[in-house]
């Protein structure tokens, strides 16, 4: 094989996603480039979790729908996945709770009750005979599990190892030369662009899929001093965040639609106040609570239109893991070079699916240094300047007053009700607009691969990217991904796509949102395809679909 | 900027407005505070919306008039990143114990260093004339023109369950007690909460009321938490009973803090931080 699909299933509370993990790092450690996908419906223990874990010798960033290894940990597992299996796909079940009349079985109840080890350390049994079938040297099936595993390693590497020596049937990997990069999910990226680009404080209240943005800030607050809080609500968390932008802190919060829908007031007020916030926007499927736990992207036309009133603002949706390190940095410094909100969109596949991303692309941004204020004169907090931004300052500024304000207000920052006074002060804020475009367009906002000659054109947005990438390769059509949503990149989508005869646009929401927009600014959308089942489209299931159509 | 605490803003209140005493409280505390050494741009006022917030305006200090209910969240923001500076919320009491009530509690529990101002006059002045949380039972307007049988909140009870480290109550028409509480509170090393009687000139006028039950008492010891309770039940905000002004519970204890003050974090550290971690993952 040079390519494979894992899938491991079990009860919530079994360890599918460290399992998963470490089944990707197998991967990575034999060369390929690993990619996972984690099934689970919102519950702490019992329900079914899986996790489809991917192996490939090019860039991938979606799972497909054939099963080469079926790791089943428990019956539902077969039952539910044993169709998904390819016809000589290997099944390897826990025979102490699983009858098969296919496959292997390994006791996974017994060989740890042997090492005396606890029910959740099943899962390491699993690997360790998953680990044999592809083929894998036992030293290096060791080095993974003891990287991975920090408590009680001795112990889960003797039940690795017993099932290790039990597996006999294989389905050999062979080894590659060297491993790609290093595996990180969207949102471990997304927080380490934000860290690159000198962020100084994290707030959020939890909600899935973005609380992984606060674990990992919160574990990263003590080396770094970030500053990581979850306040009483996301209203708190919004208005608590711009506060300490008031101060001179970048900060970001990071939530899912419904926290959305509770910041929007004051989304609007960083507006009106010029205040730089960045927004994560995690979506997942709704509307309303919706499902916690699985994926949508159903929320770009309320991003980019969210909060009363006129303002200018930044969305961003980035693609993959890559993607996401890059644009969570240059969402922080343009909210802060413009002072506008920016919002950083990704959904449930992309912050919770776990990527390969090779370490130099990781390049470090550099924090935006701001012009501080220097005179001559008054300071002016809201100074109107040809490109509308005014020079920033936080308290103390000797011998100033530093007046912020989200009421209609003058230069000096004070409330005013003339109209000749509001409609001057909404000039300069809309001002920056065209310099936000300029700023964007130098940091390619639209992303074109596949077949460049092509007449066939697959637009695609946010953690579909990665997958119609690949398709369209397959295909042989041309790829073209917007990651600014807004304002939107018109002279560079309409170059794109200017010599496209059929162009199709896979969302997961059910109108077609980014369809709708590209059409509004002239760009014609054939074939619209939809998905709002929350889960992600498959590889396979997706070229099926544009063959249906090419052909 | 002019040298004045005055800004030459147009003042809008009505005349006999509460707000004016208060204003000018604030005003002479401030520069008393500057007289003892802090600098007037160490010190930063936040506003709710309402008639109370136009002190962002009038104010010649750093300010942020900010959103209804939201002020106490906002400026804790500015606490955590700068603990240096001194910041003040003026808060109304639609403002503070309707919209923002949450804030208000929560700023309490965590003893932000903040001082928190109440211009509670008892009524929705801007909007004309509805009732806030702290309106007399017996009180209508047009939005409430009948009884629905709910009572009042008595903030400092509320506040003092939250564990509020300073809890006191001044009135508008006695000045001097006011400059003296507004002082002590920012002094106070914590969350300072102060609930302002003030008369609404144009929809709740109890200057007589207030001027008749309104008292300090001599032997209050503020250090004592039942002897607060005790006190803050004397009046629940229901137009009878004596009404206690002064310092009613003072208590030290550790102050809010989050992780690395701004101006105290170094990029370094994050940089060496994401070099770490993606040496682990490799």
């Amino acid at each position: 094989m040079d390519e494979c699909s894992v899938l491991i299933g079990g009860k919530a509370g079994d360890g599918i996603n460290l399992a998963g993990q470490m089944i990707a790092r197998i991967f990575t450690r034999l060369g390929y480039y690993a990619y996972m996908y984690y099934d689970y419906p919102s519950l702490i223990r019992g329900g079914h979790n899986f996790s489809v874990i991917r192996a490939s010798t090019h860039p991938i960033g979606t799972h497909r729908s054939g099963i080469d290894i079926l790791l089943a940990m428990d019956p539902t597992t077969l039952r539910r996945h044993q169709n998904d299996c390819k016809r000589d796909a290997l099944i390897i079940y826990n025979s102490d709770s699983v009858q098969s009349d296919a496959g292997s079985g390994i006791p996974l109840k017994r060989i740890v009750e042997k090492n005396e080890g606890s029910a959740v350390m099943e899962n390491t049994a699993m690997i360790g005979a998953l680990a044999s079938a592809i083929g894998m040297e036992w030293e290096s099936v060791a080095s993974v599990i003891s990287h991975g595993m920090h408590r009680f390693t001795e112990k889960n590497l003797g039940i690795a190892r017993d099932a290790f020596r039990m597996q006999t049937e294989k389905k050999e990997l062979k080894r590659l030369k060297k491993s790609p990069g290093i595996l990180l999910s969207g949102n471990e990226a997304l927080s380490l662009g934000l860290l690159s680009a000198g962020l100084n404080g994290y707030i959020a209240y939890p909600m899935s899929p973005s609380t992984g943005i606060l674990h990992f800030m919160a574990g990263a607050s003590g080396e770094t001093g970030v500053q990581v809080f979850q306040p009483e609500s996301e209203i708190a968390v919004i208005t608590m965040a711009e506060g300490m932008a008031y101060a001179g802190a970048k900060t970001a919060v990071g939530t899912s639609g419904g926290g959305f829908c509770l910041m929007t007031e004051a989304l609007s007020m960083a507006g009106m106040a010029e205040i730089p916030i960045t927004i994560v926007l995690a979506q997942r499927s709704g509307p309303s609570t919706g499902t916690p736990t699985y994926t949508a992207q159903s929320d770009l036309h309320f991003a980019i239109h969210a909060g009363h009133g006129e303002f200018p603002r930044f969305v961003f949706a980035p693609g993959d893991a890559q993607q996401a390190f890059e644009w969570a940095g240059h969402a922080l410094s343009l909210s802060w070079q413009f002072q506008v909100p920016s919002i950083l969109m990704t959904d449930k596949t992309l912050s919770e699916g776990l990527y390969t991303v090779a370490p130099e692309l990781l390049s470090a941004h550099l924090p935006v240094s701001l012009p501080l204020w220097e005179g001559p004169g008054e300071y002016l907090r809201y100074r109107d300047t040809e490109d509308g931004i005014s020079p920033y300052a936080s308290p103390p500024l000797l011998g100033h007053v530093i007046k912020g304000n989200s009421k209609s207000h003058d230069e000096r920052g004070i409330s005013v009700d003339d109209g000749m006074q509001i409609a001057s002060m909404t000039k300069k804020q809309m001002k920056k607009i065209p310099y936000m475009k300029e700023a964007v367009s130098q940091l390619n906002p639209v992303q074109i691969s596949g077949n460049l000659d092509s007449d066939m054109c697959l637009i695609s947005w946010g953690s579909n990217a990665s997958l119609c990438r690949e398709a369209a390769q397959i295909v042989g059509m041309k790829l073209v991904q917007p990651i600014v949503m807004h304002p939107f990149p018109e002279t560079e989508m309409l170059a794109a796509t200017r010599y496209s005869g059929m162009t199709f646009l896979p969302e997961d929401n059910y109108s077609g949102q980014l369809a709708d927009i590209c059409e509004a600014h002239g760009i014609p959308v054939d074939v619209r395809l939809p998905r709002f089942d929350g889960r992600p489209f498959t590889l396979d299931q997706l070229v099926e679909d544009l063959w249906g159509f090419v052909e | 900027m002019t040298t004045g605490l005055i800004t030459d803003a147009q003042n809008t209140w009505c005349p006999g407005c509460g707000n004016f005493a208060i204003e000018h409280a604030l005003k002479d505390v401030i520069l008393r505070l500057e007289a003892e050494g802090t600098p007037r741009e160490q010190m930063v006022l936040v506003s709710g919306i309402g008639c109370h917030a136009k002190m962002a305006d009038y104010l010649n200090i750093n300010s942020f008039y900010s959103l209804h209910g939201r002020s106490v969240s906002f400026a804790t923001g500015i606490c955590m990143a700068n603990p240096d500076l001194k910041v003040i919320c003026c808060v109304g009491d639609g403002d503070a114990y309707a919209e923002g009530i949450a804030h208000l509690l929560f700023a309490a529990k965590r003893n932000v260093n903040m001082t928190v101002l109440v211009h509670n006059n008892r009524v929705y002045g801007l909007t004309k004339g509805q009732p806030t949380p702290t309106s007399p039972g017996e009180y209508h307007s047009k939005s409430n023109p009948y009884d629905t049988g709910e009572i009042t909140f008595n903030p400092p009870e509320l506040l003092l369950s939250a564990g509020c480290s300073f809890v006191a109550r001044g009135y508008s028409r006695r000045g001097k007690e006011l400059k003296e509480l507004m002082y002590a509170g920012i002094s106070h090393s914590g969350f300072s909460f102060i609930d302002i009687l003030q008369i609404c000139a144009s929809y709740l006028d109890k200057t007589e009321e207030y001027g008749g039950k309104v008292y300090v008492p001599l032997d209050h010891n503020p250090d004592d938490f039942d002897a607060a309770c005790r006190l803050v039940r004397e009046y629940r905000y229901d137009d009878s009973g004596k009404i206690a002004l002064g310092v009613i519970f003072r208590k030290e204890r550790e102050r809010f803090h989050v992780g690395v003050p701004l101006l105290q974090q170094d990029y370094g550290d994050k940089k060496s931080f994401i070099m770490r971690f993606i040496d682990g993952r490799r």
